[in-house]
């Protein structure tokens, strides 16, 4: 059903029809509006789960961690400050296989304290073993849960998974958005079937020690689960474009790239800005195209790959730094094209709520095309 | 009731001869029985039961880090109420894990009032990493980060009342036990899981190689520090003591301290007097607040 509606309430909408059972989460801003409804949905009896009303973020998920392990379906939400408090947990959960789902906000980390948007919180958890995916727009941050929780707790990947949004962009906008019914999701999504749980009438132990004998094996596996993830991903999505006729089924989408001569490459609800910045530039001639990059981890080298095989240059949009080296998505577009000579050159844009705008856009593509870039964009020299 | 007959932590794992938490943990198990899941925390108890592939545990077993037992156990807890089962909850963790790094995870968990039991292992140190202080440490011992040496008498704060701090929290049911009295733990295990609502036990571990001592000793050194007042063992019921293992004959502290590497110091070169008297004063506090003397003339 249509419906307009704020976009972390459409989170929570999703959320409740995958049946969570165990929701542990912590307030914090931009995410709060996710946690609350799920509250009041839970004490409205709408919603048949624990909530369980943590102290801290590090406690959010390391009560995921156990609700997961002893055979039940758990969600949390967070963002910045909150995920960085969880940075352990995070690697913990991921090496014990647990397929919790949790949505980030997007926000910027301090210091200086900023509640405002960038990809920086996500972005620092790349190597965590945690599945990330991007959305554009309210309605596909929606549909990622569904697909996200199939992927996620599949005995092929298990693994946990973040779904991403832009904190205030998309957190506190309305739009429209199809909302599926109980019974739809309920066909679409199984009930969570744990490959193993503590139970003591079948005892196991979870999360041992171990020596150089064996941990290595078990980084192995997590990445391995990782490169199955992509194969289950599609697989889900197709499933889900089956049935309710909105396609996700690429890891990556392109946008009037067939002919560019030019493509840039983001993630996140940017990639509406630049599909407009597109039609204008093409209106004047310039053939350029986006691709949006929607599935971070596992990272779809081969889909990137063949979709910029064609361009002259590559202009990245990335919102966020490793600092000494280059932003996140640009490292691994370059990875994708080693070898092919294409130019990728790459823009830290919009950090900390800075606004992006297509004239930005379209200034960009100019720079590019000139061949300068690696930079950070529409820094205020004068305040330096 | 639980089946005491059963070694639910089993033998092969790897503590030291004499290792006080080993044997904690096997009375624990025996209080618990068989339907019961335990969440550890990191520390010598995780690494010497759980070696990848092998364990010790014939119970379900989760760790997952140093500080998170509590939080982890609250949605074991939530997770299981979802479920409908009704298997017992208990963490198992260290003092360091208790006292210093987990208390936040603690705390929250029996604000929220989680149908758990939390047991700490006290051994008075982080053991895993080599013997430092943790603030279960007691005044003056020697540890490698409060180490006696020519301006220090070691450990200068005395040890943390955490049974008092989460009896404030509201939980019903704290106790503290000793290895030494080894029914002593099974029946207040036994009581705590079968208690609606968070409790607390905190049991006695010597530990023979962080304090030093001869593992042939573990059991004399736990019956020492009670008999000294050192240790209290005492159950709280709503806040209030309800009972307190009562010692005749008090034994100086001395006994206890001059028996244990890591008290040396208080020896030698020349027996320090001043400091032993406070410990004698922390003893004595401990006496009259429990109210645990019973003199019989000899
Ligand atoms: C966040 C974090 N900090 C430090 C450590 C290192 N560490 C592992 S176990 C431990 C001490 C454990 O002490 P305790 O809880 O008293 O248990 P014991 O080893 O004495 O049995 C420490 C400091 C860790 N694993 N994680
Ligand atoms: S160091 Fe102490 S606690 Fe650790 S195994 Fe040895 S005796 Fe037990």
């Amino acid at each position: 059903m249509m419906k307009i509606i704020e976009g972390s309430h459409a989170v929570a909408e999703a959320v409740k029809l995958c049946r969570p059972q165990v929701v542990s989460a912590y307030p914090i801003t931009p995410q709060t509006h996710i946690v609350e409804a799920l509250a009041s949905m839970v004490a409205d009896c709408e919603l048949d789960a624990d909530y369980i009303c943590v102290e801290s973020e590090f406690s959010a998920l390391s009560g995921c961690v156990g609700a997961s392990a002893a055979g039940s379906r758990t969600y949390s939400a967070t963002t910045s400050q909150g995920l960085a408090l969880m940075f352990e947990v995070c690697f913990n959960a991921a090496g014990m296989r647990l397929p919790i789902v949790m949505t980030i906000a997007n926000r910027s980390l301090g210091a200086p304290l900023s509640i405002w948007n960038d990809q920086q919180d996500s972005i620092s958890l790349r190597d965590s073993g945690w599945l990330q995916y991007y959305a554009e727009d309210i309605q596909e941050v929606s549909d990622l849960h569904f697909i996200t929780y199939r992927v996620a707790e599949d005995h092929g990947v298990l693994l946990p998974a973040f779904v991403c949004f832009d904190g205030f962009i998309l957190t506190h906008t309305y739009e429209p958005v199809d909302m599926p019914t109980q019974e739809e999701v309920d066909a679409y999504l199984p009930p969570f079937t744990p490959y193993q749980r503590l139970d003591a009438k079948d005892p196991i132990s979870m999360g041992m020690y171990a020596t150089p004998d064996y941990y290595m094996e078990f980084r192995y596996e997590v990445d391995r689960a990782m490169q199955r993830a992509r194969g289950v991903y599609t697989d889900a999505a197709r499933a889900f474009a089956e049935q309710f006729g909105r396609d996700y089924t690429s890891p990556v989408e392109g946008y009037r790239l067939e002919d560019a001569d030019t493509a840039l490459v983001a993630m996140g609800s940017i990639c509406g800005t630049v599909k407009d910045a597109v039609d204008e530039m093409r209106a004047d001639g310039k053939r350029v195209g986006l691709l949006k990059i929607r599935s971070y981890r596992p990272f779809p080298v081969e889909e990137v790959a063949a979709a910029l095989g064609g361009v002259s240059t590559v202009a990245v949009l990335d919102k966020n730094i490793s600092l000494g080296s280059k932003g996140a998505v640009a490292l691994e577009v370059k990875d994708a094209l080693y070898g092919s000579g294409i130019p990728v050159l790459d823009y830290i844009v919009a950090l900390g709520g800075r606004d992006i705008r297509k004239k930005d856009i379209a200034q960009i593509v100019t720079l590019a095309e000139a061949g300068k870039g690696d930079m950070f964009y529409g820094l205020r020299t004068e305040v330096l | 009731m639980a089946d005491k007959s059963l070694e639910l932590f089993d033998a092969g794992h790897r503590a030291c001869g004499g290792c006080g938490p080993a044997l904690a943990g096997r009375l624990i198990l025996k209080g618990s029985g068989e339907n019961t899941i335990v969440v550890a925390s990191t520390g010598c108890m995780e690494v010497f039961s759980t070696p990848y592939p092998e364990t010790a545990w014939k119970v379900p077993w989760i760790h997952s880090l140093f500080e998170n037992a509590a939080a982890v156990a609250s949605g074991v807890e939530s997770s299981l109420k979802m479920q409908g089962r009704d298997e017992h909850v208990i963490c198992i963790c260290g003092d360091g894990a208790t006292f210093d790094i987990g208390m936040l995870c603690i705390s929250g968990a029996f604000e929220r009032g989680h149908d758990i039991t939390y047991i700490c292992y006290d051994n008075e140190a982080y053991m895993n990493t080599g013997i430092q202080r943790s603030g279960a440490t007691p005044y003056d011992a020697d540890t490698t980060t409060s180490p006696a040496g020519k301006c220090s008498t070691g450990n200068a704060r005395p040890k943390k009342d955490l049974p008092a701090i989460l009896a404030a929290h509201g939980a019903p049911y704290v106790a503290t036990t000793s290895i030494a009295y080894p029914n002593d733990v099974i029946r207040k295990v036994e009581r705590a899981v079968n208690t609606e609502g968070p409790c607390y036990i905190q049991i006695h571990t010597p530990c023979c190689t962080g304090w030093g001592f001869d593992g042939a000793k573990t059991i004399d050194i736990g019956k020492l520090a009670i008999d000294t007042g050192l240790w209290v063992n005492f159950e709280m019921v709503d806040g209030q003591i309800e009972k307190a293992k009562k010692i005749v004959n008090r034994k100086p502290v001395e006994e206890y301290l001059s028996v244990q590497k890591r008290f040396r110091h208080l020896f030698r070169p020349e027996k320090n007097v001043d400091e032993i008297a406070k410990i004698q004063a922390i003893a004595d506090r401990n006496a009259e607040k429990y109210g645990i003397d019973v003199t019989v003339k000899k």
